[in-house]
């Protein structure tokens, strides 16, 4: 009786329910706190794409070409005295005549005003609500800046790195999204009924692993149509890219569905008298969620890194697209990387978004099971 | 009164004194050995009993420091008098283990050779990817300097001491091989490997069923006899005690209760929990007197269910064209019949078919062949293993089950509400506040507060979460009640609470209980009948105390005369009735 | 016992390699228009004369009229002697251009696992049996970096610091003077001095990965009630270690041969790309980008063959260290 009446234990832990506990045990997980916040960062910046990044990202300079990164400083002193507002220092352009090779200098007088919130060019979000704040404009309209540095062609890339986002990430969920629908059917199919099958999706799944994904991946996208607008080309690469991903899915659907049927909670619940599609969504299914949310935080990264991949290599997004795998893509020639290395940013992207969803994953996987400890 | 045979007392080899085993945990030190003292002598039996938790295992691994980090010993000695061992050179030499670095070479020598340990599940004990012979003969090898050879030799013959059969062969087996029972008796034949003075055997039996237990038990007497060691049995069964023990140790929450010979701890315990402890035994090895007295007041009825050449085969075959494997008969041709008010016991081994039995009753699992009447209140019959449907759920609302684990049988994600209230709300009996009045009614009914209701079945002991189990059962007002194992996974002491429960109820709502154990002592106390299974077959049926008394079948003499009595004056080890049909 | 299970095991390979025969072929047929239509178009493009008479011979060799299953026969037939087909791009069999790149390919992969074991296997114990030291966390960071950095990024950055640092190039495989030379001793060793930075860049993701696999299951058999009876025994730890807690989290290790191979040959299309090395993978994308669908599908096929081999190989070994999985 000692713990129902016990007044000294924590009664919320009592009447806590699963998400709670997962909430709990998950809070605990810092490096997952972290990509948490990390990601939901990085998704905040994709969905806001258009106000977070300063500029269009197709408009090119020609006077900008490989600007290097300015520094941004907040703090604007001048002999009159300082002041809060964030400048960056201006540069100068020079163009040797003979060599034709262009230099970055600094040009100590001239500093470029910032603003936060100001007017900028005019956008569509999400090309929907026309608005024009930005989230950091220039205060002369006329005036570039380039916090990340400019690519071949003088466009910004913070702002095409901000929209690379969008499309990196949102090729992540969606991947997923589609993993999902063919891993849980397939997977829950062949835990389900088991017998024949079980037996051949088994096998399926066993083959799929066994294949070398990006050869694969690489043959599939390099039959589609160049013609394709850039949308289409956007879901048929997230419909191959998921036709691999599922399996891992299904897998983790159909062991957890296995072990669960002959689960005693579950026996009783058919003994109770609930119907199949009761006993599979009011009993079995709360138990498998957080496992598959879990699986699937681990299998966004492996999606984006894939897309980068392909992309890199010409045979996923084109461009006009932009994402973080099309931006790498520039920095193939080894010349180029030499000379503007900051080409390199939405690499850092890459690597920083993959980290924080596996911190993210992981700590999900450790609180996905909340009364495993207790069982021990 | 005759006083208990004991082995003449011989020289303490081993001498624990103040010990204290510390694990850190976050919130300061906790003390799972708490100053604990005792002593082994040679030829003698030390058993130390308690409940789980109690800190006996700790205990025994802090001799041999092999605590699971990061426990350690933080004081006390653990003497070892090597000098009044076979091992000892004659002079003096008292080693005092608690001492030595637990890493060490020194006390990496005793381990093994001067005192070895065996352990409680023997097949995760094991390594599962080398031979036995590999790891017997690895200790043999490592404490003496005798060729592979000759360590094969060794190990050969050890297993012929435990009585493994064709030791020759044996020796070049895997474990997963081998029956439980087997890789005990290897497990001990390592233990025995370099002729150790003190034995430490962590619940050696537990694993294991009745009729092995008594097996492995004789033989370490054997051996100990043979070659005079000093035992510790470690072990939570008052009857084990009772049969092996010279003297006894009390333990609880870590700390000692009480220590003394079999005689004293038995007749004239000291302690409250040691008599508690007794006492829970003792209630158990009787029939219950409220079910006696109930029954001369409300005599047993007609059938309820009568269970007619029932079969039940399981297809294990597998592989191209289903060669491989065999059909497993579960359930071979059964009869048997449950009157109303009637409480009837299954016992049997692991592997008996008893479990399968009461899952069919219920259709979890659907019978090969055989019929399983039902006689509804009305009078209709209907048979249990041909329903389908509307007919089965109604045969489902009125046969329930209770299930062993309690805590697999409840949903983790549900409140204990939503777990009672499932079978009402799904079945159409109540919902809304109705639910939950009745939900806090069949609460009450088995001694658990209204206030449980909001709370998961991670905020309850065992003992609750089976009474949250058994609401759950009795919610739809059932005649039947098919209890699988609904007491095993309990200590001792909340037994007979549990039971005494089921008894309540059955007087309250005029209940019939298929009551399916491996525990003779639980059978006797609940059961008016009795059935024993064997292999799938129902050897013998009865009236619980005819057949406890005088039983016809081999197979349950056997089982009888393996169970250990609680009293140390019946030990029951020397006229043991062995069955061996058909193995 | 053993015997019949490696017996059953290679018969199993044989409905996977069916399979992967299929997924190659489809991929040859996925581009639209048959491949004697763009070899036309090549032809016409190079200004070449288009020879119908062969045109024609090549339409009945590859059965190009005809049905999936007829074209699929033609193909498979051809390829079970040693004839791939013909690289439009290159003008000659396919089978004179693939072979030298794949056994280049074969001896990256080979090289990087018996690196990724070389490193993964003693950082994992330390890893696991040093549990949150600070050798520990440093290991587990690198890990995570290792795993969250694509090949080819990491391929980029090692060469961003070759040029930038050294003004070297680490891409190729051999130096200039070996590149078209036959082989002999001395371009072995030149092979040799080259082939450690691609192994490294793709080494580093799957040794992060066997670390991770290697320290979890080592913690979890590190608890096991076998190694407690071992320490009764007055075995050493670090005999005990390596005998059965090291012994049983190999079976993870082995069978990382499974699902790494997929992985490295995967990876090494990318990096070999990045690297330029004269492997499968540049061609390969060559191929693809060039819809020279023979030629890639060629790839593809032996790619894929070398996986599923992979798998094949990685169960065996498995057999072998685990009696319970022979006896199954």
């Amino acid at each position: 009786m000692a713990s129902v009446l016990d007044p000294r234990l924590h009664t919320d832990t009592e009447v806590a329910s699963q998400w709670r506990l997962m909430w709990w045990s998950f809070r605990r997980h810092t490096l997952a706190m972290v990509g948490l916040v990390i990601v939901l960062l990085l998704y905040l910046i994709g969905f806001f794409a258009e106000f977070v990044a300063p500029f269009d990202p197709q408009s090119a300079s020609a006077k900008h070409v490989y600007h290097p990164p300015q520094m941004i400083h907040f703090i604007d002193s001048t002999e009159e005295g300082w002041r809060i507002k964030p400048w960056v220092q201006a540069y100068t352009f020079e163009r040797d005549k003979f060599t034709l090779q262009t230099t970055f200098k600094p040009d100590e007088g001239k500093r470029v005003y910032l603003s936060f919130l100001g007017k900028g060019t005019p956008y569509e979000l999400l090309g929907l609500f026309p608005a024009e704040r930005r989230l950091l404009v220039p205060d002369e309209p006329n005036e570039r800046f380039f916090l990340f540095g400019a690519d071949r062609l003088g466009r910004d890339m913070l702002s095409r790195t901000v929209f690379g986002t969008r499309v990196s990430m949102s090729i992540g969920l969606v991947g997923v999204t589609l993993s999902l629908l063919l891993g849980v059917l397939l997977g829950g199919i062949s835990g389900y009924y088991g017998g024949a099958v079980d037996m051949v999706i088994q096998r399926v799944v066993e083959f799929v692993l066994s294949l070398p994904t990006i050869p694969i991946w690489l043959a599939l996208t390099a039959s589609l149509p160049a013609t394709w607008p850039p949308l289409t080309r956007y879901f048929a690469i997230t419909l191959i890219l998921s036709l691999v991903g599922w399996t891992e899915l299904a897998r983790v659907v159909r062991g957890r569905f296995l072990a669960l049927r002959s689960e005693d909670f579950v026996v009783a619940a058919r003994l109770d008298g609930c119907s199949e599609k009761r006993v599979i969504f009011r009993h079995m299914l709360p138990s498998l969620m957080s496992h598959v949310i879990a699986s699937v935080t681990l299998a966004i990264p492996v999606m984006i890194l894939a897309e980068t991949s392909l992309s890199f290599l010409g045979l996923g997004l084109l461009p006009p697209t932009i994402s973080w795998g099309v931006l790498l893509k520039e920095a193939q020639n080894i010349r180029s990387i030499a000379q503007a290395p900051w080409l390199f940013v939405p690499g850092a992207f890459v690597l920083v978004a993959v980290l924080a969803l596996n911190f993210l994953g992981d700590g999900l996987r450790d609180a996905a099971d909340p009364y495993a400890q207790e069982r021990g | 009164m005759e006083p208990v045979a004991a082995a003449e007392p011989g020289p303490a080899v081993l001498e624990v004194k103040g010990l204290v085993t510390e694990f850190p945990t976050r919130h300061g030190p906790f003390r799972a050995v708490d100053d604990v003292s005792f002593e082994l002598r040679a030829g003698q039996t030390l058993c130390v009993v308690g409940e789980s938790g109690s800190g006996k295992s700790v205990t025994a691994r802090s001799i041999l420091q092999i605590v699971d980090t990061p426990g350690r010993i933080t004081a006390g000695e653990v003497l070892l008098h090597r000098h009044r061992t076979s091992r000892g050179s004659g002079e003096e030499e008292t080693i005092d283990l608690a001492r030595l670095e637990p890493r060490g070479q020194a006390i990496r020598a005793i381990r093994g050779r001067d005192i070895a340990m065996i352990f409680q599940e023997p097949m995760s004990s094991l390594s599962p990817v080398h031979t036995i012979g590999n790891q017997i003969g690895e200790v043999i090898r490592l404490h003496e300097s005798v060729s592979k050879k000759e360590a094969r030799a060794r190990s050969i013959e050890l297993l012929r001491q435990v009585e493994i059969p064709t030791p020759e062969s044996a020796v070049d087996r895997y474990t997963f091989e081998f029956s439980g029972g087997m890789r005990q008796r290897a497990m001990i034949a390592m233990s025995l490997a370099c002729n150790p003075s003190v034995l430490i055997a962590d619940e050696p039996t537990t694993a294991l069923d009745v009729t092995t237990q008594a097996e492995i038990l004789d033989l370490i007497k054997r051996l100990q006899v043979d070659h005079g060691m000093a035992v510790m049995l470690i072990t939570h069964d008052m009857g084990v005690v009772a049969e092996t023990a010279d003297s006894i140790v009390v333990m609880r929450h870590g700390k000692l209760v009480e220590r003394g010979s079999v005689e004293a701890i038995f007749y004239a315990p000291q302690h409250d929990y040691t008599k508690m402890l007794l006492q829970a035994v003792l209630d158990l090895d009787r029939p219950s007197e409220r079910r006696l007295a109930r029954r001369t007041v409300q005599p047993i009825g007609g059938p309820v269910v009568e269970i007619k050449g029932l079969v039940k085969e399981f297809d294990l075959r597998h592989g191209f064209m289903r060669r491989k494997g065999h059909i497993l008969k579960a359930l071979d041709d059964i009869d048997l019949t449950l009157n109303e008010g009637e409480n009837l016991g299954v016992v049997g081994e692991s592997g008996s078919g008893k479990t399968t039995l009461g899952r069919c009753l219920l259709r979890v699992h659907d019978p090969s062949r055989g019929e399983m009447l039902y006689r509804a209140v009305g009078g209709g019959v209907a048979d249990v293993a041909t329903a389908s449907g509307n007919g089965l759920e109604r045969i489902r609302r009125d046969i329930r089950m209770i299930f062993q684990d309690p805590f697999a049988s409840l949903n983790p994600r549900m409140n204990v509400a939503q777990i009672i209230g499932e079978p009402l709300l799904v079945n159409g009996v109540a919902k809304g506040a109705a639910l939950r009045a009745r939900v806090a009614e069949l609460l009450d009914v088995v001694g658990l507060p209204a206030s449980a209701m909001e709370r998961y079945p991670h905020a309850f002991s065992g003992g609750q979460r089976q009474r949250i189990g058994i609401a759950r059962a009795i919610a739809l007002e059932p005649r039947v009640i098919v209890a699988d194992e609904a007491t095993s996974a309990l200590d001792v002491s909340l037994r007979t609470q549990v039971l005494d429960l089921l008894l309540e109820l059955q007087e309250r709502l005029g209940l019939s209980f298929i009551f399916i154990s491996h525990d003779i002592s639980v059978i006797r106390y609940f059961c008016d009948r009795v059935a024993v299974m064997y292999r799938g077959k129902v050897v013998e049926v009865g009236e619980t105390e005819e057949v406890c008394t005088n039983p016809q079948h081999g197979y349950t003499k056997a089982l009888l005369s393996a169970v250990p009595h609680p009293d140390p004056r019946h030990r029951g080890m020397l006229g043991r009735h062995r069955y061996e049909a058909g193995r | 016992m053993l015997l019949t299970y490696i017996i059953k095991r290679i018969l199993w390979t044989i409905p996977f390699l069916f399979a992967v025969s299929i997924v190659a072929f489809a991929l040859i047929q996925a581009p639209p228009g048959d491949y004697l239509t763009t070899f036309a178009a090549t032809l016409a493009q190079s200004g070449d004369m288009v020879d119908q008479e062969r045109l024609e011979a090549l339409r009945t060799r590859y059965g190009l009229d005809q049905p999936f299953i007829v074209q699929y026969w033609k193909w498979i037939s051809g390829v079970l002697v040693g004839d791939f087909g013909i690289s439009f791009e290159w003008q000659q069999p396919v089978s004179n251009l693939i072979w030298e790149r794949m056994a280049l390919s074969l001896c990256l992969a080979v090289s990087t696992l018996l690196f990724t074991w070389a490193v993964a296997f003693p950082i994992g114990i330390y890893s696991a049996v040093r549990k949150y030291s600070i050798g520990d966390y440093v290991v587990t960071t690198i890990g995570f970096l290792g795993l969250a950095m694509p090949n080819f990024l990491l391929a980029l950055v090692l060469m961003y610091i070759g040029v930038v640092y050294f003004g070297a190039d680490v891409g190729g495989l051999f130096s200039p003077e070996y590149q078209t030379a036959p082989w002999s001793w001395a371009k072995v060793v030149d092979l040799g001095k080259h082939i450690w930075i691609p192994v490294v860049i793709l080494g580093t993701s799957s040794s992060a990965a066997l670390i991770r696999i290697m320290r979890a299951n080592l913690l979890d058999e590190l608890n096991k009630p076998y190694v407690t009876t071992a320490r009764a025994k007055g075995l050493s730890e670090f005999r005990l270690l390596l005998k059965y807690p090291v012994r049983l989290a190999l079976n993870p290790f082995v069978s990382t041969i499974g699902w790494a191979f997929p992985q490295l040959i995967s990876g090494a299309v990318i990096t070999a790309f990045v690297l330029s090395l004269p492997t499968a993978g540049p061609l390969l994308l060559q191929a693809l980008l060039a819809q020279d669908m023979y030629l890639a599908g060629a790839f593809i096929l032996l790619l894929c063959t070398l996986t599923v081999v992979g798998m094949l190989v990685s169960d065996i070994l498995l057999a072998l260290l685990d009696p319970r999985i022979r006896y199954r």
